[in-house]
């Protein structure tokens, strides 16, 4: 790996952005929310293969999760129409439980997995469902001794 | 000393781009043109009370008090639908950012080629297979992205709608993929309160027929209700009424087509000071020896009392019984005959059978 990062906050505070990447979706099974696993050319250099398929396979499992009709759904919605939907005024709806999983889960992949390698996901839903962002980071330092000039441009940054 | 800067918190919607409308800071999102849509809340809240103000009561008494509340329970229904389907977002798929914007431009770009100058660029289309069939997806000019199958832009709102159904004016908003449910519901709901009024109103719509048709039989007979119900031309020993022009459309000319009669009440003529004297001092016993028939002095109290006076009209006993003695004394002497103001019997006949017997 050319950089090493620490933690999120260094990586927000001291590195430049270079590059975005879009993760498109998949639209082959139909309109479900499903994104595609093809590996972009431009992360060949920054992460495994198999980690970023592992990360998009768990999303889409998160999406199928929530977008999934069966009794689940069915009793949710039977219960809400007799209530004129006043219930979602107290109640959260399914899906909102689920997208709350899956902002837990990016966050702990950014931490654990992509911020040390310099690369940051956004959530799709901060995109409209359309695109999964990833923002490749470079460090400002030279490349030598990058975690020492790192964490000493990033404390006079701040 | 350090300046404070108060930074007021700005939401998101406040920074959309696109024709909406928001409320509530942001709770509610509807078309820039609300006036059908106030139009649909005034017609069916308008309706509704109407039902509830007069027909309610009378269902409530004669039928069962559930009926009333099975129509309110379905209005407070109808009315959750509609402002559901009116106030939430349809499914806008947001604008892309500047980022992605060009992201996509690349990846076209380097799809199409370059083109030579002069030439129109090819159709922004994408390809995509879905269950074995290829779709296009079309690029929005104005949101800068590939819409999802689907998805289409909708030009009042300037948005583009995931699962667009349609823009709907009578809830000043689109109808997409997030609101499609409740716009069912409203329509299925307010179909089914539409009938269930009808349904009783349909009652009164029969009635209200019936009693024309029967109006319009009396009006080609030329009868009136009371004789209709007396029976006074009908039956074999009755007689044919005299009134009819026998035929059907000289009848209803009359009723329909007669002189307009002015009302002789004068209800807004001014009163008069009247001074002329009362019954009782004309009726005193007079030195006159001459047989005067004692005048009343209002011209509408009748000579012959009968049932139908009014009582005030009516001369007072004493001074009654003061003319009829008055009045015997001097039909003694004089060949003119009255009939007595206060004779018990009222009857010409029986009047003009008494005078003959003298």
């Amino acid at each position: 790996m050319a950089t090493e990062f620490h933690n999120l906050q260094e990586l927000r505070h001291s590195a430049s952005l270079v590059n975005k990447v879009f993760v498109q979706r998949d639209y082959s099974e139909g309109t479900t929310c499903k994104f595609q696993t093809k590996f972009p050319s431009e992360l060949e250099s920054r992460v495994e293969r198999t980690l970023f398929e592992e990360t998009v396979k768990t999303l889409n499992n998160f999406y199928a999760e929530a977008e999934k009709i069966g009794a689940h759904s069915y009793l949710e919605a039977c219960v809400a129409c007799s209530t004129a939907y006043l219930i979602f005024l107290c109640m959260e709806t399914r899906y909102e439980k689920v997208l709350k999983k899956i902002a837990k889960y990016i966050q702990e992949q950014n931490e654990k997995v992509y911020a040390p390698r310099g690369l940051l996901i956004t959530d799709p839903i901060d995109r409209g469902m359309r695109v999964i962002e990833i923002s490749i980071y470079e460090d400002r330092g030279s490349s030598g001794s990058s975690s020492a000039s790192s964490s000493t441009s990033g404390s006079t940054a701040r | 000393m350090s300046a404070v800067m108060i930074t007021r918190k700005v939401r998101k919607w406040e920074k959309l781009p696109g024709k909406n409308t928001f409320c509530c800071d942001g709770r509610v999102m509807m078309a820039r043109q609300k006036g059908v849509f106030y139009l649909t809340l005034f017609l069916i809240v308008g309706t509704c009370a109407l039902f509830f103000a007069f027909e309610c009561p009378y269902l409530a008494v004669h039928l069962s008090p559930t009926i009333p509340v099975f129509a309110v329970v379905l209005f407070l229904f109808v009315m959750a639908m509609l402002l559901r389907t009116s106030f939430s977002d349809p499914g806008v798929l947001p604008r892309a950012l500047p980022e992605e914007a060009s992201f996509i431009e690349m990846e076209i770009e380097a799809a199409n080629g370059n083109v030579p100058a002069g030439q129109r660029p090819p159709p922004r289309i994408r390809n995509v297979q879905i269950n074995n069939q290829i779709v296009k997806l079309k690029y929005c000019y104005t949101c800068k992205i590939f819409r999802p199958p689907r998805a289409s832009h909708c030009s009042i709102c300037d948005n583009c709608v995931d699962r667009f159904d349609h823009h709907c004016p009578w809830v000043g908003n689109c109808v997409g993929k997030r609101n499609y449910r409740f716009f069912y519901l409203f329509t299925l709901s307010l179909s089914l309160l539409t009938i269930y009024i009808f349904t009783f109103d349909i009652v009164h719509v029969v009635m209200l027929v019936g009693l024309t048709g029967f109006h319009t039989y009396l009006i080609s007979l030329n009868q009136t209700t009371n004789e209709d119900i007396k029976g006074s031309w009908s039956g074999k020993n009755r007689v044919q009424n005299p009134y009819s022009h026998k035929n059907i459309m000289k009848n209803c000319s009359e009723i329909l087509c007669g002189p307009t009669y002015p009302s002789v009440l004068d209800r807004r003529g001014v009163m008069q000071q009247d001074d002329s004297p009362s019954l009782t001092t004309a009726a005193t016993p007079s030195s006159t020896s001459d047989s005067t028939v004692p005048q009343t002095t209002k011209p509408t109290a009748p000579l012959i009392p009968n049932e139908h006076t009014p009582d005030d009209a009516k001369p007072s006993i004493a001074t009654s019984t003061e003319i009829s003695t008055s009045l015997t004394e001097e039909s003694e002497s004089t060949a003119h005959k009255v009939p007595p103001l206060a004779s018990p019997e009222t009857d010409v006949e029986a009047s003009i059978a008494k005078a003959a017997a003298h």
